[in-house]
């Protein structure tokens, strides 16, 4: 009787087998705005939940809703990285969850707010200066060697203004995280 | 009223005839509430025993386990246990004590973050903060425990807050609204199922544990018979389709039949009835089933499709889907007969494959022998537990179950000394069956303590240890897969099981001739109380037939 090796264990495994496994890829980011009950350890539910399924969170938000009982989670996951499909079933199963939205992109407004603590001395100031106003972004404190801006948009934005300012001395930058609602009428 | 005493009202307006459990400084006041609270309190020696208990009673009776302990070292004892439920989908509560809410967070005596800990491996658990909302939580706990997917509940209930003094008003609603399970399923998927498997020449029903869970034996013989749909089921499914039995092809996966997994490798319809895919069963995934479409019924969504993309899906009960896909089913007419090549095929498989072994030619105890001769013994009748290794394989193939919530043991987790305890507590929910534990004897020591619990209170499990004096299923793997260099598996001949059997106040045996086993089997049964027999097996026996981890089907080997 002949047995073959045992890849589980012995053989070492291909990247490929690695990075085999099923459940459906999007390619895409997603938003998912979640209801959850203010219950103790709710939080610590979702981020364990996501730690151990190994799904990786991109971003995380949580804040009140109009009652009291109830908060709001928004958190965004790389679609080409998780199934998107079981990351919200498993979250269903999660008692304190009520609803979960994974919102469509086009339908969504979202937001992210960041300050942005810069170098700026001299001459370079002024330019600065003007970058923040054609991204709308506001001067919240001025030293005599550095600036902080705030700037609210889309993450795409954020990140556009992040470029524009890094050459200029990136002291520290402190980014929310989106918020996400969907448009119309409807609730989120 | 006193919190504690609302703890034991609410657990007898739950139906709980028993509990087991171990007291400790955190949930003193709840002990003071035992001795006159009117619920059955079984004292285990080690709070895993107890849990493994609370375990076993739930799944020979179907009702909910209760389990007790105190905080910190009590709480950590219940992990194994709880993690065990959760993915065996058993239903326990868990009920522990914790420190003072002043002391919560200040690393105090005794105190472990039980919630925190716990929360990868329950269902859901509560965090008292107000003795007022015990009732509730009480009543929530066994709702969500035996409801949907079962599984494990964990209530931990800081020391002070148990000792408050609370109206007493029973809870009969539940305020849940992040929590509805789907059990009906939807009728359009069930007539497309319907249709599907009246269109196919080659389909299994492959059956899980969620149909014992969900009480639908009867539904799955009578859906399986209405046609001559071949059955197989998991480790955790046996008895829920009467073996033997024609259309049995007995269990499936990495131990389980030619038959079975042949079957499996050539169906071009699998219908999965509260099975999960999981990788004992499927092998290489990308090779599993590579002509099959699949039909998937399970009261957990997100079971579904989890490892295998499902053309029908269907979330519901097993009991309520399968009574209507009968209905439905049988509309159509479809003529029998036309599963005739199928079935040639496999019978093809059962007579060149079956499932066997090479007999001693002396007196030797085969260890496949033995399960044999226990079945004999017991006519089949027995409850029997398990720990985890070889012994629990063979059992699973050689006892053939004829009805569910007979087999017990520990699949998902794979939990060695889960057996005994398991066994103790299946004989305080079924007083009037045989229970029988087939042991590891490497496994019976992780839990042997609850021997002492058996003698104390006149529990009469018979366990039967399979003694290889190896940790076998290790050995085995080392054997074929490590290249025959054997690593930390002998156990030698310690302990002495028949010592220490009577060293706890059981009765202890040893057996070591095949031509009278039957017969000693019968004694070992016929005896009053605890009985631990050492019954001395063919030490290096491997466990036949296989399909290497992580390869396909038809892969299998021995
Ligand atoms: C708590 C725990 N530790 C380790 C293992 C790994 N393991 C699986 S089977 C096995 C051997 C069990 O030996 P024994 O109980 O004597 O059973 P046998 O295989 O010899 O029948 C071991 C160590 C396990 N399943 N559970
Ligand atoms: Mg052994």
């Amino acid at each position: 009787m002949s047995v073959m090796g045992e890849p589980g264990t012995k053989e070492p495994l291909s990247l490929e087998e690695l990075q085999a496994s099923t459940g459906l890829r999007t390619g895409r980011k997603h938003v998912l705005s979640i209801l959850v009950e203010n219950k103790s350890g709710v939080l610590t539910r979702i981020a364990g939940l996501f730690a151990r399924r190994g799904f990786n969170i991109d971003t995380l938000t949580v804040g009140p809703t109009d009652d009291e009982q109830i908060s709001r989670v928004t958190l965004t996951v790389d679609g080409a990285l998780h199934p998107i499909d079981q990351v919200t079933k498993q979250l269903h199963k999660l008692i304190n969850v009520l609803k979960i939205r994974d919102l469509e992109p086009s339908d969504t407004v979202t937001r992210e707010l960041a300050l942005f603590k810069v170098s700026a001395e001299g001459a370079q100031r002024g330019e600065l200066m003007q970058i923040a106003e054609i991204f709308r972004g506001k001067v919240v404190d001025v030293t005599k060697r550095s600036v902080i801006v705030e700037v609210t948009g889309t993450t795409e934005k954020i990140e556009a203004f992040e470029g524009m300012v890094r050459p200029f001395g990136l002291i520290e930058m402190m980014r929310t995280g989106e918020i996400a609602i969907s448009r119309g009428r409807s609730e989120t | 009223m006193r919190a504690v005493d609302a703890v034991m009202e609410g657990l007898k307006a739950e139906g709980v005839d028993v509990v087991f459990g171990l007291p400790g400084g955190a949930n003193l006041p709840t002990y003071d509430a035992f001795v006159n609270g009117g619920v059955r309190h079984i004292l285990v020696r080690h709070e895993a025993g107890g849990g493994h208990a609370a375990q076993g009673y739930a799944k020979a009776t179907g009702k909910v386990g209760v389990a007790f302990a105190t905080s910190g070292p009590g709480a950590t004892n219940l992990i194994t246990p709880i993690c065990d439920a959760m993915m065996d989908s058993v239903p326990v509560v868990f009920i522990t004590g914790q420190v003072r809410t002043e002391l919560l967070g200040t690393d105090g005596f005794q105190e472990a973050d039980t919630l925190g800990i716990t929360i990868p491996i329950v269902k859901h658990s509560f965090m008292i903060q107000d003795p007022r909302e015990i009732p509730r939580a009480i009543h929530e706990a066994f709702y969500i425990a035996r409801s949907g997917r079962p599984g494990p509940v964990l209530i931990d209930i800081p020391q002070d807050l148990s000792r408050g003094e609370i109206e007493y008003e029973p809870v009969t609603d539940v305020r849940l609204p992040g929590y509805q399970p789907t059990t009906e399923g939807n009728q359009k998927q069930i007539r497309q199922a319907a249709k599907a498997l009246a269109a196919a020449q080659r389909p299994v029903i492959y059956a899980g544990g969620g149909v014992v869970n969900a009480n639908a034996s009867e539904e799955l013989v009578e859906f399986a018979t209405c046609d001559r749909f071949p059955v197989t089921c998991t480790l955790m499914g046996l008895g829920a389709f009467p073996a033997p039995h024609p259309q049995w092809l007995g269990m499936l996966g990495m131990h389980g039949t030619r038959a079975a997994n042949y079957a499996m490798d050539e169906a071009d319809l699998i219908c999965a009835v509260g099975a999960r895919f999981d990788d004992r069963v499927t092998g290489k995934l990308s090779e599993f089933a590579p002509h099959a479409k699949f039909i998937h019924i399970d009261v957990d969504p997100a079971e579904i499709s989890k490892n295998i993309p499902a053309h029908i899906p269907i979330v519901g009960d097993a009991k309520h889907v399968l009574a209507k896909l009968l209905v439905e089913y049988r509309a159509l007419g479809v003529d029998p007969a036309r599963l005739g090549a199928w079935w040639e095929r496999i019978e093809g498989w059962r007579e060149k494959y079956p499932l066997g072994f090479e007999d001693s030619a002396d007196s030797e105890i085969k260890p496949q022998y033995m399960i044999q001769a226990l079945y004999e013994a017991t006519k089949g009748e027995a409850i029997v537990t398990s720990d985890v290794g070889q012994h629990q394989m063979w059992t699973a193939q050689y006892y053939d179950f004829p009805a569910p919530r007979r087999w017990i043991n520990s699949g998902g987790l794979g939990t060695m000394g889960f057996g005994l305890p398991a066994a103790m507590g299946a004989a305080v929910g079924c007083p009037d069956r045989l229970v029988c534990c087939v042991a590891g004897d490497g496994s019976v020591q992780m839990n042997a303590q609850e021997l002492a619990t058996c003698a104390q209170n006149d529990i009469p499990i018979k366990v039967f240890i399979m003694n290889n004096g190896y940790l076998g299923m290790v050995r085995q793997w080392q054997e074929l897969f490590w290249d025959g260099k054997y690593s930390h598996v002998d156990t030698g001949e310690f302990p002495d099981f028949v010592k220490l059997a009577e060293a706890y106040g059981a009765t202890g045996m040893r057996f070591t001739d095949k031509a009278t086993l039957v017969a000693d089997c019968k004694r070992a049964i016929a005896t009053d109380g605890p009985v631990v027999v050492d019954v001395r097996v063919t030490r290096e026996e491997n466990t036949y037939p296989m399909i290497p981890a992580g390869q396909a089907a038809r892969e299998m080997v021995g």
